[in-house]
C-alpha cells in the first residue's frame, strides 16, 4: 500500500473531474476527518486516516481491501472508475440523469438506456459528458457517459455489466 | 412437449430447474402405465403383488393404481383378500411414495399402517397373520425397484395363491403352533424371535395394534446387531419410520413397555440405526446427536434438518430504514414480515415473485441476505461507535457489515479471513453495503495478536463442523466423523486463544469477545469455551440475548464451568433458525496466565477458603508488589498480591512466597512494603486498596501485568474462574462480592498455587483468578496463608528459568502447609 504518485494522482483526478468537476477537494477534506487515497495492487482505495493507521500494520500481501475502492489502474495506467465509488461521487455530481422506473430495472441489469427512459436530466449536459444516473427516487444507480459507447463503470460486486446509454441525441437534452 | 400427457401435472420450470433430473414421463404417466410396469418399478407389498397378479390375470376391476390409498376392494375376494387388498392398497401406495425416497419419508404411512391394522382386525386372525407374515417376508426381499427375488420366484407358481401366500400360511401355522405372537412386521425375518406377546389372540393384538405399537414394543427384536436386515430394511423406509416411532414410544415408558430380555441399549442402538437409515445420517453423527438431545427432541431436530429455514434478510441501516425497505420490497412483490421482537433490522421472507438476491434494492446495498442466527452474535457483541473491532472469520461478510452498521461507519473494523476465495465475497458485500470503515486482511486467525492487537471487541465466528446447518448442507450428515470434530475443536481453541489475546482488556468501552459457531456439538462449543476460561484471563458474561437455550454446564462425563449457563444455544427445531452457539467473554486482564499444573486446580479448589487466607498471605508478599503500582483494584488486589509475585519473586523466592502463603504473610509484612502488611490486614475494603496498591506491581517484575487493572491471577485465572476473578477495573468490588462459591474456592486454592508457580516461573503475571477469592478473603477472613494446597504444588513446578528461587528464603518460607 502506498500513496499515489503524482502521475497517478493526476490521471485519477482527471477522471473524477469528469463527474464531479472541481469538487475534488471536498473528497479529501471531509468533516469527519481527512481522507486519502492509497494504491494497493493497482487499485485505488479511499480511506480515512484512522483506518489507514490500522491498515498499515498489515503486510502488503495479506491486505485485501481497505476503506472503499474507487477504481483501479489498468496495465496501461489508465484509471477506471468503479461503481463502488458511487456513494462518494454522487453527492458532488455536476450532471445528473434521472431515469424512469421502467427503464431502471433494465439499466441495472446492464442494458442501455434509451431516450424514452430518461426522466430528467440536468441542464446543459453536453454530449459525452460524464453523468451520474439516478433513479426517480434519487438513488444513485451508476454513472456513465452520455452517448459514450464505452462503459464508464461496472458493477463490481456481483454482476459485472457494462452500462451504456444509447440513442440519446442532442447535447441539449 | 410430447411427454406431457397431463396438463394439470406440469413439471415446474424455472431457473435452475433444468439442471434437476427430469423425472420424465413416468411420473406423469404413472397413472396410466400398466400395473405391471408400475409394480415392477415400485416396491410392492405382497398384497399389491397379488393384486397385480390378479389384474394380469384379467380381472376387470378398475383397480387403477397402487397409488390410490383408497384401497380398491377386490371383488369376490375372501375377506382376507379384501383385507389384503386394502392393506396392499395402502402398502402399494407407500412403495409409490417410496420411489422418491432419498430420504423423504412417506407421511401417511403411519395412518396407512393404522388402517391396515384395523382392517386386519376385521379380517380375522388368519388374514392378519398372513398379512404381517407375508408382508414381512415379502418386504424383506424387495428392494426399491421391485427386484424381488422371492416374489419372482414365487410368482412362478400359482395364481390364486402365490407361493408367498403359501409360505405365509405355513408360517402362520407354525406360529400358531408355537403360540407365538405374530411378530411385528419388520421383525419377522430379521428379528426372528417371536414377540413376547402371548400368542392367544392375534385379534386382540390386531385391535390393540395401535395401542400395541404404542404400548408395547412389538417384538422389535432389535435385530441382533446389524445383520443383513440392514440392507432389507433400508429399503423399506416406511417400516423404518414406523419402527422409529415405536421405539421412541417404548423408550418413553421403558419400564412398562419394554420387551423382556431386551436392554435399553439394544433399543437405543436399534433406534440409532433406524434413524441413520431413515434420515441418511452417518452413524457417528447420529450417535452424537443422540447424546445431545432427548429422544423426543431428537426426532424433531432431525426433521427440522430436512427442511430449509426461512429466508431472512437484514436491512442496511447505513442506507435505508427497515420499514422503507419493507415497503419497497413489498412493492416488488415480496411477501415479508419483521423478524421478531428481538431484531430491529431483520425481515423474514415468506415468498417472493422476484429473486431476492437480485432486486435493485439489493444491488444498491439496502439489505443483506443473512440467516437469523447470524444476526445474534453481533447483537451480543454490541459494538459501539468509534471502537476498534476485529472480525476474525468474516466471510462472507454478513456479520462484519452488521457490525459496521451498528457502528455507523465510525471506528475501524479489521475483517479477516483465511480463505482468499471467500474474501472476495466479503469485499463485494462490504462495498455494496457501503461499509467504509473496514480493512480486510487475509491472515490465518491464529496469527492475530502479532499482526495487530489491542482491539476493543473481537468477534470470532469459528469454522466448525456445521452440524447446526445441516439443512443448508446435507453432506454434513455423512462426512463428519470423530477426527473432523476433533480437528475443528483444536482449531477453534487456537483461534479462541488468539482472539482473546487480541482483545485489550483495558479498553474503556470494550474488552469483549464473542465466540460463536454454527454447530451444536458440545466438543466445539462448551468444551472450547471452558478451555479458554482455563487458559486465559477471561470470564463469561451474559450475551444479552434473552431467548435461546442455555449452554451445558455438564455433559456426559465432562464438567464445565458454571458460568457456561450464560452462553446460548439455538436449535432449528425450537427456534426455527440455524443451530448456533454464542458465548460472550469479558477479558479482565491482559496478562497471559502461565500454564499451571492441571491437578493443582482441583486441589486448590478444595481449600478455597483456606486459600483465601493464603491469598492474604501471598498478598502480603504481593503487597510489596502492589505497593509499587497500586492500581489493581478490588478483588484483583488480592490476587494481585499473588501476582505480584513476579515482583515478589524478586524479593523473595517466588516459590517461597507462593507456596507459603502463610509464611508469607508473616514474612511479607516484613519484606514488603507497608502496603503489603496493610493489605494483609485489610479485609474488606482494604483489599481493594490493596489492590490498588498492589496494582503497581513491581516494576521490574510485573512488566506484563502492570498496566492491567486486573492482576490476572495466573493460577486462578486459569482455573475456570477466570470469569469470576475478574478483574476489570470496571468491575469493582461487587464482583468479588458476587462470588461464585465454587470458583472462588477454586481460585483461592489455585491462585495461591498459581501465583506462586507463576512467579516462580517467570515474572509472568499471576492470573488473578484468585482475585475474587483473594479479595473476598481479604474482606472476609484474612485467612492467612494461602491454601496449603498450593504450596505443595508449587514445588512440583519447575521454577522459571529466570527466577530460580526455589529456596525459601528464611523466614519467608515457613512451611506452607503449616500456614493454614
Amino acid at each position: 500500500m502506498r500513496p499515489l504518485t503524482e502521475e497517478e494522482t493526476r490521471v485519477m483526478f482527471e477522471k473524477l473531474a469528469k463527474y464531479i468537476g472541481e469538487n475534488l477537494q471536498l473528497l479529501v477534506d471531509r468533516p469527519d476527518g481527512t481522507y486519502c487515497f492509497r494504491l494497493h495492487n493497482d487499485r485505488v482505495y479511499y480511506v480515512s486516516e484512522k483506518i489507514l493507521k490500522l491498515a498499515s500494520n498489515i503486510s502488503g500481501d495479506k491486505l485485501v481491501s481497505l476503506g472503499t475502492c474507487f477504481g483501479k489502474f489498468t496495465k496501461t495506467h489508465k484509471f477506471r472508475l468503479h461503481v463502488t465509488a458511487l456513494d462518494y461521487l454522487a453527492p458532488y455530481a455536476k450532471y445528473k440523469v434521472w431515469i424512469k422506473p421502467g427503464a431502471e430495472q433494465s439499466f441495472l441489469y446492464g442494458n442501455h438506456v434509451l431516450k424514452s427512459g430518461l426522466g430528467r436530466i440536468t441542464e446543459n449536459t453536453s454530449q459525452y459528458q460524464g453523468v451520474v444516473v439516478y433513479s426517480m427516487a434519487d438513488i444513485p444507480l451508476d454513472y456513465f457517459h452520455l452517448l459514450s459507447s464505452q462503459l464508464t463503470t461496472v458493477f463490481r460486486t456481483r454482476l459485472i455489466k457494462p452500462c451504456f446509454i444509447s440513442c440519446y441525441n442532442s447535447s441539449k437534452k | 412437449m410430447g411427454r406431457k400427457l397431463d396438463p394439470t401435472k406440469k413439471e415446474k420450470r424455472g431457473p435452475g430447474r433444468k439442471a434437476r433430473k427430469q423425472k420424465g414421463a413416468e411420473t406423469e404417466l404413472a397413472r396410466f402405465l400398466p400395473a405391471d410396469a408400475d409394480e415392477s418399478s415400485k416396491r410392492l407389498s405382497s398384497r399389491a403383488r397379488k393384486r397385480a397378479a390378479k389384474r394380469r390375470l384379467g380381472s376387470a376391476e378398475g383397480l387403477k393404481s397402487n397409488k390410490s390409498p383408497g384401497a380398491k376392494p377386490l371383488p369376490g375376494k375372501l375377506p382376507k383378500g379384501a383385507v389384503q387388498t386394502q392393506v396392499s392398497g395402502k402398502k402399494g401406495a407407500s412403495p409409490v411414495r417410496a420411489v422418491g425416497y432419498g430420504g423423504k419419508r412417506p407421511a401417511p404411512s403411519p395412518s396407512s399402517d393404522e388402517d391396515e391394522e384395523e382392517e386386519d382386525s376385521e379380517g380375522g386372525v388368519v388374514s392378519q397373520g398372513l398379512l404381517w407374515g407375508s408382508e414381512d417376508s415379502e418386504a424383506d426381499m424387495v428392494d426399491d425397484y421391485g427386484a424381488n427375488s422371492r416374489s419372482e420366484g414365487e410368482e412362478d407358481g400359482g395364481e390364486e395363491l402365490l407361493p408367498i401366500e403359501r409360505a405365509a400360511r405355513k408360517q402362520k401355522a407354525q406360529e400358531t403352533d408355537l403360540g407365538s405372537l405374530w411378530s411385528e412386521e419388520e421383525t419377522d425375518e430379521e428379528e426372528g424371535a417371536p414377540s413376547a406377546e402371548p400368542g392367544p389372540t392375534k385379534d386382540d393384538e390386531q385391535e390393540g395394534e395401535l395401542q400395541i405399537n404404542v404400548d408395547e414394543e412389538e417384538p422389535f427384536l432389535l435385530p441382533p446387531a446389524g445383520e443383513a436386515e440392514q440392507g432389507a430394511q433400508a429399503a423399506d423406509l416406511q417400516r423404518v419410520h414406523k419402527r422409529i416411532q415405536d421405539i421412541v414410544g417404548v423408550l418413553r415408558d421403558f419400564g412398562k413397555q419394554r420387551e423382556e430380555g431386551r436392554s435399553r441399549s439394544e433399543y437405543l442402538s436399534r433406534l440409532q440405526k433406524d434413524l441413520a437409515a431413515y434420515y441418511s445420517y452417518g452413524d457417528f453423527l447420529l450417535g452424537k446427536l443422540m447424546d445431545l438431545f432427548p429422544l423426543s427432541e431428537l426426532v424433531e431436530f432431525l426433521e427440522a434438518n430436512e427442511v430449509p429455514r426461512p429466508i431472512t434478510l437484514r436491512a442496511n441501516t447505513l442506507k435505508t430504514r427497515r420499514r422503507d425497505l419493507a415497503q419497497a420490497l413489498i412493492n416488488r412483490g415480496v411477501n415479508l414480515d419483521p423478524l421478531g421482537k428481538w431484531s430491529k433490522t431483520g425481515l423474514v421472507v415468506y415468498d417472493s415473485s422476484v429473486p431476492i438476491g437480485a432486486t435493485p434494492e439489493y444491488l444498491a446495498g439496502h439489505y443483506m441476505l443473512q440467516g437469523a442466527s447470524s444476526m445474534l452474535p453481533v447483537m451480543a457483541l454490541a459494538p459501539q461507535e468509534h471502537e476498534r473491532i476485529l472480525d476474525m472469520c468474516c466471510a462472507p461478510g454478513g456479520k462484519t457489515s452488521y457490525i459496521a452498521q451498528l457502528m455507523k461507519n465510525t471506528g475501524v473494523i479489521l475483517a479477516n479471513d483465511a480463505n482468499a476465495e471467500r474474501l472476495k465475497s466479503v469485499v463485494g458485500n462490504l462495498h455494496r453495503l457501503g461499509v467504509t470503515n473496514a480493512v480486510l486482511s487475509h491472515y490465518d486467525g491464529r496469527q492475530f495478536p502479532k499482526v495487530a492487537g489491542g482491539f476493543d471487541r473481537v468477534l470470532l465466528d469459528a469454522p466448525c463442523s456445521g452440524t447446526g446447518v445441516i439443512s443448508k448442507d446435507p453432506a454434513v450428515k455423512t462426512n463428519k466423523d470423530e477426527k473432523d470434530i476433533q480437528r475443528c475443536a483444536h482449531l477453534q481453541k487456537e483461534l479462541l486463544l488468539s482472539a482473546i489475546d487480541s482483545v485489550n482488556a483495558t479498553s474503556k468501552t470494550g474488552g469483549y469477545l464473542v465466540y460463536c459457531t454454527c454447530s451444536v456439538m458440545v466438543e466445539e462449543n462448551e468444551w472450547v469455551v471452558d478451555y479458554a476460561l482455563k487458559k486465559r484471563n477471561v470470564r463469561l458474561v451474559p450475551t444479552g440475548l434473552d431467548f435461546g437455550q442455555e449452554g451445558f454446564t455438564r455433559f456426559r462425563e465432562r464438567r464445565f464451568h458454571p458460568t457456561l449457563r450464560s452462553t446460548r444455544r439455538f436449535y432449528p427445531h425450537t427456534h426455527n433458525m440455524d443451530g448456533f452457539f454464542i458465548a460472550k467473554f469479558k477479558k479482565f486482564s491482559n496478562s497471559i496466565p502461565q500454564s499451571q499444573p492441571a491437578p493443582g486446580d482441583s486441589a486448590a479448589a478444595a481449600p478455597a477458603t483456606v486459600a483465601l487466607p493464603a491469598l492474604n498471605g501471598q498478598a502480603t508478599p504481593k503487597a510489596e508488589n502492589s505497593s509499587e503500582p497500586a492500581k489493581r483494584a478490588r478483588v484483583a488486589g488480592k490476587a494481585k498480591q499473588k501476582q505480584k509475585h513476579p515482583k515478589k519473586a524478586s524479593f523473595q523466592k517466588q516459590n517461597g512466597i507462593s507456596k507459603r502463603t502463610d509464611s508469607e504473610l508473616p514474612t511479607v509484612p516484613s519484606v514488603t512494603k507497608a502496603q503489603a502488611s496493610s493489605q494483609l490486614q485489610n479485609s474488606g475494603p482494604p483489599a481493594e486498596n490493596a489492590h490498588l496498591t498492589r496494582e503497581p506491581r513491581a516494576p521490574g517484575k510485573l512488566t506484563q501485568r502492570s498496566p492491567k487493572p486486573r492482576a490476572p491471577k495466573k493460577g486462578a485465572g486459569r482455573k475456570q474462574n477466570a470469569p469470576a476473578m475478574g478483574s476489570d477495573p470496571q468491575t469493582p468490588a461487587w464482583l468479588s462480592s458476587k462470588t461464585q462459591a465454587a470458583p472462588n474456592s477454586e481460585d483461592q486454592g489455585q491462585p495461591p498455587e498459581r501465583a506462586r508457580g507463576a512467579e516462580q516461573r517467570k515474572q509472568p503475571v499471576p492470573r488473578p483468578s484468585l482475585k475474587k477469592a483473594a479479595f473476598r478473603n481479604q474482606n472476609g477472613t484474612p485467612k492467612g496463608p494461602q491454601s496449603p494446597l498450593m504450596h505443595p504444588r508449587s514445588p512440583s513446578r519447575p521454577p522459571p528459568a529466570k527466577r530460580r528461587k526455589w529456596l525459601p528464603r528464611g523466614s519467608r518460607q515457613p512451611p506452607p502447609e503449616a500456614d493454614s
